[in-house]
């Protein structure tokens, strides 16, 4: 019998880490302007060290953007900052404040989330800097609107999302092809699981903002959610502040998720380390969306609402 | 790596073909629910849903609907993915409908997969969709398909319709050119072979569908392939800092198949040059080897002039460059392919004008027959000729996925129109 060939098989990290960088490439080999969108989260971390595999002893072929809500946690942008800087890539802060300032932006109340008026100032800067294509950390196993998301999806002059008109991806042929205003959205961490996210961190011993692990913080309980109160802002200001009559507790807590802090909740943990919420993520009984993001919840379909308007 | 994690079996993907009265939705249910993939407010949201629409039980087929579109259709219109571990293996299901009108779906969801599912209803045996199937499997090179048996609970779990189906089927995949199938008694609904035994099903004595699917060999690991590394972008730091670096040209890709190791003798392609390996890369650290499907970037001892779009190969196996290719096409668009134009064809990293030359024969899906055909409208597949503007350095789709396969733009609205795999 002739030998049969024994080719080494990629475990599914080094499987999904191939697959993201030559993602990464394709947008860099057949975008002229691409950005990547790093907002200090574990997904965008997770992205940025593919970047490093995907053009290292080279600078990356794109800078870093992120769309600051003026409400994010001060620990996740301080991380924002040292790691553009650690990486010597330029970082680029967009805000939705000054996309209220100019009035592209309206809340309906002040209290009102600004997570999804993101998308106004996502176009405004995709117009200003000219992008072609934005990389994003999206996943597929995130919520159902995303579970038929193509890794290049295509978006039309106004950011939006077509799901009934999208190009059909076969094999890894991509099509990044687009008429000036167009856009392309690629995501290359597409077929990640949170629990490969968390794996992937903890192989590459990936740094972390530290609200990803268990802190002591108040809180109050609100409709069954956890919900941080008194945050400081960046610039100090306390925000998220208790409703009347609302009792302020003490709780261990690390969050699943980062986004804007009005819609964003943590969980109870005890997880200080990576290995721990590893752990936890192999035994937990919720959702990433369904503990933690609260806008989510709104109704049935409102992330793919959110989309079709030019959300990520 | 950290202690809890055993053995790591790569990856696979797999496809489920059959529509929703064969139990699909429900098998994928099931596969999530019983791999512990389905948490449990996913589950409390889904029977929210059921009890809303009058169902008595948890309808775990609601797991897989997908977009509002759909739901208020009632039917699923687009290709979706669900993942799944088991702790040694990760799965990616790619779920396509199985309509007639979705050809182009079931394509895009095979184009990536390894193994099969094919849905048999067993109270209804082989149908026309089954040979639809089972033809569009072995058509886009999947090599292992798994026939599955569902809904035995209605049919008292009979050993004899089992057999008969199984018989039935084997003759028609030896007129389909089919090798490798397996066949597996299953109840979805019940959860009997999925990723449990249970108690209806014991004289079959095989291994249940999970069982199988752990075993299922990965891709590209049963045949040596030919080394193949499609350029996609090309480092050149000059500007750095740092002297060292002056020099560098570093050619980054994905090897699409065979392996590469340091002082290795490759060609160069369009142009033809030689020179050998000097230093294997991921993210400017050196590794011995680049195996299959590893993203790497690739140092060369001689300066030769190589840009994306050119393909970097071993000396000894270097693929043929064809300017006229014949190749089976899925058209996808619903602008039926116009024999007047010229349309953009994109293989591996490289782009070429072509021109439709000839088309040979049209497939009928249902009957499995060849049919003259003059033009080609949306989920049609046929056999056609291209004449191309470009060369492309092509290898035969049966040996080689990645290098036997392209899309079909059109330049005008910049959409993908079609698949084609080369003969």
């Amino acid at each position: 019998m002739t030998q049969r060939p024994t080719p080494s098989t990629l475990s599914h990290l080094d499987w999904l880490e191939a697959e993201a960088i030559h993602i990464m490439r394709e947008v860099a080999g057949q975008c002229s302007n691409p950005v990547l969108l790093f907002s200090g989260g574990k997904d965008s971390i997770c992205m940025l060290r593919i970047a490093e595999k995907a053009f290292r002893p080279g600078k990356f072929p794109f800078p870093l953007m992120h769309i600051d809500t003026g409400h994010n946690y001060q620990e996740v942008v301080a991380f924002r900052d040292k790691r553009a800087a650690e990486l010597g890539e330029r970082l680029i802060v967009r805000s939705v404040e000054d996309s209220m300032k100019r009035g592209t932006v309206v809340l309906k109340h002040e209290g009102e989330s600004r997570n999804k008026h993101q998308s106004v100032t996502l176009l405004e800067a995709i117009e200003e800097f000219g992008f072609d294509a934005c990389i994003g950390g999206a996943r597929r196993d995130e919520e159902k609107a995303r579970a038929k998301e193509r890794i290049f999806s295509f978006r039309d002059e106004f950011g939006q999302w077509d799901p009934k008109n999208q190009r059909p991806e076969l094999w890894s042929l991509y099509n990044a092809r687009s008429h000036k205003g167009e856009n392309i959205r690629a995501f290359p961490i597409s077929n990640w699981t949170e629990m490969d996210v968390w794996q992937y961190i903890e192989r590459e011993k990936l740094e972390l903002p530290s609200i990803y692990f268990a802190h002591t913080r108040p809180v109050v309980i609100r409709q069954g959610a956890i919900v941080p109160v008194n945050v400081p802002l960046v610039n100090g200001e306390l925000t998220n502040l208790p409703k009347a009559g609302e009792e302020i507790i003490d709780k261990l807590v690390r969050f699943r998720t980062v986004g804007d802090i009005s819609c964003t909740a943590p969980v109870e943990s005890d997880a200080d380390n990576v290995e721990k919420i590893v752990l936890e993520t192999a035994t937990t009984t919720i959702t990433e969306r369904g503990a933690t993001r609260l806008d989510d919840q709104t109704s049935e379909a409102s992330m793919e609402q959110r989309k079709k308007e030019g959300y990520f | 790596m950290s202690a809890h994690q055993v053995e790591d079996r790569g990856l696979l993907r797999f496809l489920t073909c059959g529509s929703v009265d064969d139990g699909k939705s429900t098998l994928i249910g099931r596969l999530l629910f019983d791999t512990k993939t389905i948490l449990a407010d996913t589950l409390s949201a889904i029977a929210k849903t059921s009890e809303k629409r009058g169902l008595g039980a948890v309808d775990l087929s609601l797991l897989t609907d997908g977009l509002q579109a759909e739901r208020e259709q009632g039917i699923t219109i687009d290709v979706a993915y669900r993942y799944f571990s088991t702790g040694t293996r990760k799965y990616i299901i790619a779920d396509a409908p199985g309509h007639e009108q979705y050809t182009r779906n079931m394509v895009t969801a095979a184009s990536t997969a390894n193994l099969a599912i094919i849905l048999i209803d067993a109270r209804k045996g082989i149908l026309t969709q089954t040979r639809r199937h089972s033809k569009l499997a072995s058509l886009v090179g999947i090599p292992h398909l798994l026939v599955a048996i569902n809904k035995m609970d209605l049919v008292d779990y009979s050993q004899e319709v089992y057999e008969k189906i199984k018989a039935d089927y084997l003759e028609i995949a030896g007129k389909l050119g089919i090798e490798d199938v397996r066949f597996i008694p299953l109840s979805a609904l019940n959860g009997d072979m999925i990723v449990d035994r249970g108690d209806s099903l014991n004289w079959y004595d095989g291994p249940t569908l999970l069982e199988i699917l752990e075993e299922t060999p990965g891709a590209h690991t049963e045949h040596t392939e030919k080394f193949r590394f499609p350029v996609q972008y090309v480092c050149r730091p000059q500007d750095s800092a740092n002297p060292e670096l002056h020099d560098y040209r570093g050619f980054m890709g994905r090897v699409e198949a065979g392996s590469l190791k340091v002082g290795d003798a490759v060609t160069v392609l369009p142009n033809g040059l030689s020179s050998t390996v000097k230093a294997i890369q991921i993210g400017g650290v050196d590794i011995p080897e680049a195996v299959t499907e590893q993203s790497v970037t690739i140092l060369l001892a001689d300066e030769i002039d190589t840009s994306r779009g050119d393909m970097i190969v071993k000396s000894s196996e270097v693929p043929a460059a064809v300017k006229q290719i014949e190749a089976t096409v899925c058209w996808m668009s619903e602008t039926p392919m116009d024999r007047a134009r010229t349309y953009l064809i994109r293989h591996t990293t490289r782009d070429s004008k072509a021109k439709l030359a000839a088309i040979d024969h049209r497939l009928d899906v249902n009957t499995l027959e060849k049919v003259p055909a003059e033009k080609l409208a949306m989920n049609d597949i046929a056999q056609v000729t291209f004449k191309l503007a470009q060369p492309l350095f092509a290898d035969p789709y049966t040996e080689n996925r990645g290098t036997g396969a392209f899309i079909i733009i059109d330049e005008s609205n910049n959409n993908t129109v079609g698949a084609g795999m080369i003969l």
